[in-house]
């Protein structure tokens, strides 16, 4: 049974506006803090070595999913990695075109288990899956021991 | 139905904040508790993870996110909320599982990382007010305890001074405990009485403050525990939940209803008729030091009013004829919502296991109840366990 | 737990760690606007605040008159019957004396706000709405107390309208 009155004419129904928004600063965590500090002091990333299921994670964490193991020990990911998966951004987070569009990958690394997605810092017509990358870093002034420490991937060789 | 014991629990320091990520608080209290049962993950067949709003962690879909550090890698796995019920709820849900004879060995992992909300979580505390009725009116959350604990002291006739008592007692039992974050042994009713007024009736000491950490306990089934001969467990005997209508201004707030309603709910599993009797002790949920009177008499271990007044007589002492938040509580050991757990449901099974430590209360113990209260005074969550 | 545990975890940070930026941390605001549909028993309750009025629901079963107005009575489980107007008239049930504004901030002068029970609806329902033309000395619950209104133009169609309630002037009940 549903309600006995029904408004049919849209304009008599109203309705608040209003927001769900605060501020968040998120701590990098215990293994965050090693990765981002090795990404901001030494310009290297790191992965967490789980010597009982023989695997590298990257990015670096505290533990092993698997086999729930506490990770302590930390590896030097490779400088040079691969595009495993790329897309194409027209719109921006609001939805709003970009000025000129925006290639993201999907970047993994050999013997390492994960990735990073990031900037691919090459024109579209020139992405492709498989390309060989490094990460191209701003200068030690600049960072700051975040993501966007790393400005993007660049083909090998650029 | 199966039955269902606790056989391990652990839990972070509880905090302002914390550096560690939500994921990983979730995997120190969880890989606590494994180890205190003596299990591995691979023992775990599912996983429930609880946990308060996405907006305090600021990362929507909590549950998913969490999901790691909690055991949950390709394993059945399921988040539940019901505000701060959760601290209480997170074991019911647990219990389902094993209960039901779906799974022999269920982890139940609580967190929450309130830090991340700047400039305070109270900020994200005001979308839980309704948008047309309430939020226009710019409230802070605690207009809503001030209210209910003016109505309850109107009804009852209760003075601060006795009010302030939960307040004391239970920052100086929390001193015995390793993760607390208020403990103070030396706090006394006029200090509670002269801290500053933040919406009157409600002074600063009053309230619990919000707390970064994570709990988990390891539940199992009775063949299970009596298979792996395993001697820490404490049964789940009794559970009960139950919710009110988010018209909270039609309601006379002096008296939690739906804490009665899941009560009754429970003592009716767990054979209970005269809990004041056969209930050993207390941990019913306390963010405020009224709530844990307006609680007590919501689980119908003290009658209508009658809380303050054995408060006053020492009776909810730890080493009174019902010790009552033995652990330190909320307002002794912190608030970080759903993961309050571990002085609810944790607190349960180390007195019932004998291994509360400084914490440990005298008389023998056989039976306890941890309660937890939750949304715009809608919830009320309890779970009897017995050893 | 106390004997077997040594170490307990968790690694505690100061506000001026991540002030000061001793540790690494992101910040982020997400743009998360609503317009929330008001729906029906809504929209018509801020159409009334609008004209002045106070608007309620009832249900024929149970014989509530329901405030604020819903469109289906949540213990009967079935759709409300009839509109009915409720006096803007009522009595204090409970209040608090507020020194916090909504971020938690102190403020000077506290806020009077509490939940009036309104003449008219059945017994204790309610809205809440701040108190005016009283001290925090003289509030108590049991007061008699009317809305104060907006004048007309600046009424918007929000609990707003009613700038808020105020002691129920000497002689009336």
């Amino acid at each position: 049974m549903t309600f006995l009155e029904r408004t049919t004419d849209a304009r008599k129904l109203r309705h608040w506006e209003g927001n769900m928004e605060a501020d968040y600063i998120y701590t990098s965590g215990v293994a965050g803090e090693r990765f981002f500090v090795a990404l901001r002091d030494q310009g290297k990333m790191l992965a967490s070595r789980c010597a009982a299921c023989g695997l590298d994670y990257l990015p670096a964490r505290l533990f092993c999913e698997d086999c729930f193991a506490e990770l302590t020990e930390f590896v030097d990911v490779p400088q040079e990695g691969r595009v495993a998966a790329l897309t194409v951004a027209h719109l921006d987070r609001e939805g709003v075109r970009l000025s000129r569009p925006q290639v993201w990958a999907f970047v993994t690394f050999q013997g390492i288990r994960g990735g990073l997605v990031h900037r691919l810092l090459v024109p579209p017509g020139r992405a492709r899956v498989g390309l060989a990358v490094r990460p191209k870093l701003k200068a030690r002034e600049d960072r700051v021991g975040a993501i966007t420490d790393i400005e993007g991937f660049e083909p090998v060789g650029s | 139905m199966k039955t269902v014991g606790v056989i391990g629990a652990g839990m972070t320091l509880f905090r302002r904040r914390l550096q560690e990520t939500g994921k990983e608080m979730c995997f120190e209290a969880t890989k606590m508790a494994l180890d205190s049962a003596g299990l591995t993950r691979a023992d775990v067949d599912m996983v429930v993870n609880g946990t308060a709003p996405d907006a305090f962690d600021g990362v929507h879909m909590k549950g998913e996110y969490l999901a790691d550090g909690c055991g949950g890698y390709r394993k059945p796995y399921t988040r539940v909320f019901t505000g701060g019920g959760t601290g209480v709820f997170s074991t019911i849900a647990g219990w389902w599982h094993v209960a039901s004879g779906l799974a022999d060995v269920v982890l139940v992992v609580n967190e929450e990382k309130m830090s991340s909300c700047q400039p305070h979580p109270q900020s994200v505390f005001a979308h839980i007010w309704d948008p047309i009725l309430d939020r226009p009116l710019k409230p802070n959350l605690v207009w809503i305890f001030a209210m209910e604990m003016n109505r309850y002291m109107h009804v009852h006739g209760v003075k601060k001074e006795d009010i302030a008592r939960v307040a004391v007692k239970n920052k100086r039992n929390a001193v015995g405990h390793p993760c607390a974050q208020l403990a103070d042994p030396n706090i006394t009713v006029d200090d509670v009485l002269a801290s500053e007024v933040m919406a009157w009736p409600v002074q600063r000491l009053d309230i619990s403050p919000p707390s970064d950490g994570a709990s988990a306990v390891v539940l199992a089934s009775e063949d299970f525990i009596r298979r792996r001969k395993i001697k820490d467990r404490a049964w789940i005997s009794g559970v009960g939940w139950c919710i009110d209508s988010t018209m909270w201004t039609d309601r006379d707030l002096y008296f939690p209803e739906y804490v009665a309603r899941a009560a009754k709910q429970a003592y009716k599993m767990a054979k209970i008729s005269d809990p004041r009797r056969q209930i050993d002790f207390a941990e019913p949920y306390d963010p405020f030091d009224y709530k844990e009177l307006h609680h007590l008499e919501g689980l119908l271990l003290a009658r209508k009013g009658e809380a303050p007044i054995l408060t006053r007589e020492g009776v909810t002492e730890r080493d009174g004829d019902l010790p009552v938040c033995p652990s330190g509580g909320l307002m002794g050991v912190g608030n970080p919502i759903a993961a309050t757990m571990g002085q609810k449901i944790g607190e349960l099974f180390w007195q019932l296991t004998n291994q509360a430590g400084k914490r440990q209360i005298p008389q023998e113990v056989h039976t306890g109840v941890a309660q937890a209260w939750g949304d715009l005074m809608q919830y009320g969550s309890v779970v009897v366990m017995s050893s | 737990m106390s004997e077997r545990i040594t170490k307990w975890p968790g690694v505690e940070l100061s506000a001026a760690d991540l002030s000061e930026g001793k540790v690494t941390q992101t910040r982020f605001r997400p743009n998360a606007k609503y317009a929330w549909s008001a729906g029906e028993a809504m929209s018509r309750f801020l159409a009334e605040l609008q004209d002045g009025r106070l608007i309620a629901r009832t249900c024929h079963s149970c014989k509530r008159t329901l405030f604020p107005p819903r469109m289906f009575c949540e213990e009967c489980f079935r759709p409300t019957d009839t509109w009915t107007y409720i006096q803007d008239t009522g009595t204090i049930e409970t209040f608090s004396v507020s020194y916090l504004d909504t971020d938690a901030k102190r403020i000077p002068d506290p806020i009077l706000v509490g939940v009036i029970s309104l003449d008219g609806a059945s017994p204790k329902m309610g809205m809440m709405h701040y108190f005016g033309e009283m001290t925090k000395e003289e509030i108590r619950i049991g007061m008699r107390v009317k809305a104060v209104w907006k004048p007309w133009e600046e009424r918007r169609g929000s609990v707003l309208d009613i700038k808020y309630f105020a002691p129920l002037p000497e002689g009336k009940k």
